[in-house]
């Protein structure tokens, strides 16, 4: 697993609530029984025609970053981790929005893509900013916990102790889940079968 | 201080707790299907890993399969190959799999319940999003992404933080021609689709109470829509009897047994939830959404608003842009030109038998395509069984075979650029139901007076 500690870059900045996971990756590309390959298919639906050609009003357009920005509630709908995988394969590094819904939220941390969670008042700040500066670069810092933009300022955001040293040390859930196969153990000879 | 049905349940599975990080939360019914487990079996596999507990593991194939044909090999290729793959992988691993064409196959959350695989008090996982329908028991239920499908299939449990605790009250009676389903999409209306976003939420009241089963399922099925982790319903004498006889449930006195334990599984007098919610049945009428989201809903006889709540006004205007609308206009009245009635939300025996009674000897509209879509084998077999299906074909009706089906639309079931269906399923999401689809989210009495009027407009007859 990658290691994340600093991010710095410029924003995709996508000022949009609720943006769904049927519009990170709509639901016909998820055919596929392999992880890779879905960078290309990212907002696919926003991006391009039926018919393949450029879409006229792609609010991606012309952004470059590693840092996504977004509306209120990023990631709602269904639990496909292609999401966060289409995210991360299209280079992406962490996510900015005033909330994010559960299983994407967690589907991210698995994937080494960073949900960072900001007041609305702070979304709102950073926002403006984006509007009349899109060049402006964004600091995350996941050992201070803070993010900051100049003309925006910098804020706290949180994450528990565990999953930060998980991120900061590249490890994964299911190691750790495998590596204390005992108190599983114990824990099946404790209990009637349910 | 009291505990809650939810405290009870997840406290009961907490194998352990990791200071300042989650719980390792010990899962008892690992759901499976083919669009959301492939690559964890691989990962597994390139661990040198089989799954644990295959014993505590279903799978079905659902969302990739044809709703015609389903005798023939599927003609779309890669949703052959994935469906080919489950049956390998649930093979190499001793899985329980029910095959298309199987009698136990179906969409998986209509499957679980159905074959007596979901019971009550238990952890219920899927890589699916509305596996919180299996709350309906009294189950925390909830869905995962494919990292935690591995992680499940690999150590039967998963690392959860506990979530927030809310309590959704709704208190007297339902008039006639208000379904489960407009329960819920009214109460989504008022909560807004990120209402409830790291909540699990009890149902509580009268009006779930009443409640059959299914329509508990229905309720519980679209608790993701307004951003809850899950949602819940204690289980009581009904949930027993649906359970007693059931396929994979228990019999004889190992059900007894069972009977008296989950019997204690409600919340106590003086718990405290996070947030409270309290609605009157009288405030709920049959309901449509106008927009793309499940919040954006008004009654069908109602006109569309302002403002949605959760929704900033840019976001409010792109949605009615989208679904060819506007501010203040009525919803009764709009013509539709797909109907689709399945899921794993309306899929039941009793959301076609609501759909069948609602026709009142009419004939389906001229000019209307419409889709009925069991969500089962069973229920398939149960819409003949009981003459349903006779009724269904004499008025001009076609029935199809179970999947998810346009749902999400990942089969041939797509609906056109453009054109409005009433869809008895769980999302209006932009493209959902196919690229440029508009969907009108409703209950199976509004999709029947769609389907034989052509228009959206009040259930007839109620």
């Amino acid at each position: 697993m990658d290691k994340i500690r600093t991010i710095e870059s410029t924003a995709v900045f996508v000022p949009v609530d609720n943006i769904d996971t049927d519009q990170i990756i709509p639901a016909r590309f998820l055919k596929t029984t392999v992880r890779e390959g879905f960078g290309e298919k990212l907002f696919y639906d926003w991006r391009f025609n039926p018919d393949g050609s450029p879409a006229r009003d792609n609010p991606l357009e012309g952004q470059k970053g590693v840092i996504l920005v977004a509306g209120n509630n990023f990631g709602c709908g269904s639990s496909r981790e292609h999401a966060a995988w289409a995210l991360h394969d299209a280079g992406f590094k962490a996510v900015v929005s005033s909330s994010f819904a559960d299983i994407f939220r967690n589907n991210a941390l698995n994937n080494c893509l960073l949900p960072v969670k900001v007041s609305e008042a702070y979304l709102e700040r950073l926002s403006d900013v984006l509007r009349t500066a899109p060049d402006t670069v964004l600091k995350i810092d996941l050992g201070a916990q803070t993010i900051s933009a100049a003309g925006a300022g910098e804020e706290k955001f949180e994450i528990n102790g565990y999953k930060k040293e998980c991120l900061m040390k590249g490890y994964s859930d299911i190691d750790y889940l495998l590596s204390d196969k005992d108190a599983i153990l114990e824990y099946e000879a404790g209990h009637r079968p349910n | 201080m009291g505990k809650t049905l939810f405290d009870k349940i997840w406290e009961n599975h907490v194998v352990k707790h990791i200071p300042d990080g989650p719980d390792v939360l010990y899962i008892d019914r690992h759901l499976v299907h083919e669009v959301t487990s492939p690559q964890a079996f691989s990962a597994l596999k390139a661990r040198g890993l089989k799954v644990f507990r295959p014993e505590k593991t279903f799978a079905t194939c659902d969302h990739n399969t044809p709703t015609i044909d389903q005798d023939k090999p599927i003609a779309d290729e890669s949703s052959r190959r994935a469906v080919e793959q489950l049956a390998a992988n649930t093979a190499e691993n001793g899985i329980t799999y029910f095959p298309l064409g199987d009698p136990g196959n179906g969409i998986v959350h209509v499957i679980g319940p159905e074959q007596g695989i979901v019971l009550c008090g238990q952890t219920v996982v899927c890589g699916d999003s509305h596996t919180a329908t299996h709350g309906a028991f009294g189950n925390i239920a909830f869905g995962i992404g494919t990292s935690e499908v591995e992680m499940v299939m690999a150590t039967q449990c998963l690392l959860q933080s506990k979530p927030k605790q809310a309590r959704i009250t709704v208190n007297g009676r339902l008039a006639p021609d208000v379904t489960p389903k407009d329960v819920i999409l009214y109460i989504i209306s008022r909560l807004g689709t990120d209402g409830c976003t790291g909540c699990f939420v009890e149902y509580a009241g009268e009006v779930f109470r009443d409640m059959s089963m299914e329509g508990r399922m229905t309720v519980c099925n679209m608790s993701i829509e307004m951003g809850a982790k899950g949602g819940m319903v204690a289980p009581d004498s009904k949930t027993f009897e649906y359970v007693a006889g059931r396929r994979f449930a228990p019999e004889g006195a190992a059900l007894q047994e069972c009977i008296s334990r989950w019997s204690a599984l409600k919340t106590d007098e003086d718990a405290v939830f996070d947030k409270e919610y309290v609605f009157d049945a009288a405030d709920i009428r049959p309901m449509v959404t106008y927009g793309t989201n499940p919040g954006m809903g008004v009654p069908v006889d109602g006109t569309i608003p302002e403002s949605a709540v959760g929704c900033d006004a840019a976001t409010f205007d792109k949605a009615l842009s989208y679904m060819g609308f506007h501010k203040g206009e009525a919803m009764s009245g709009k013509k539709v030109d797909y109907v689709f009635v399945g899921s794993c939300t309306n899929g039941r025996i009793e959301d076609f038998r609501a759909f069948a009674s609602a026709l009142k000897g009419r004939r389906k509209a001229d000019g209307v395509t419409v889709w009925l879509v069991p969500g089962s084998k069973s229920v398939e077999a149960r819409i003949e069984e009981e003459g349903i299906g006779d009724i269904l074909r004499g008025a001009g009706f076609e029935i199809r075979q179970p999947g998810c089906s346009a749902c999400l639309a990942m089969n041939a079931d797509k609906i056109p650029e453009g054109k409005y269906a009433v869809s008895t399923s769980n999302r209006n999401f932009e493209g959902r139901q196919g690229y440029g689809s508009r969907t009108i989210l409703a209950g199976p009495l509004v999709a029947a007076e769609a389907a034989v009027t052509g228009c959206l407009g009040i259930p007839a007859g109620y």
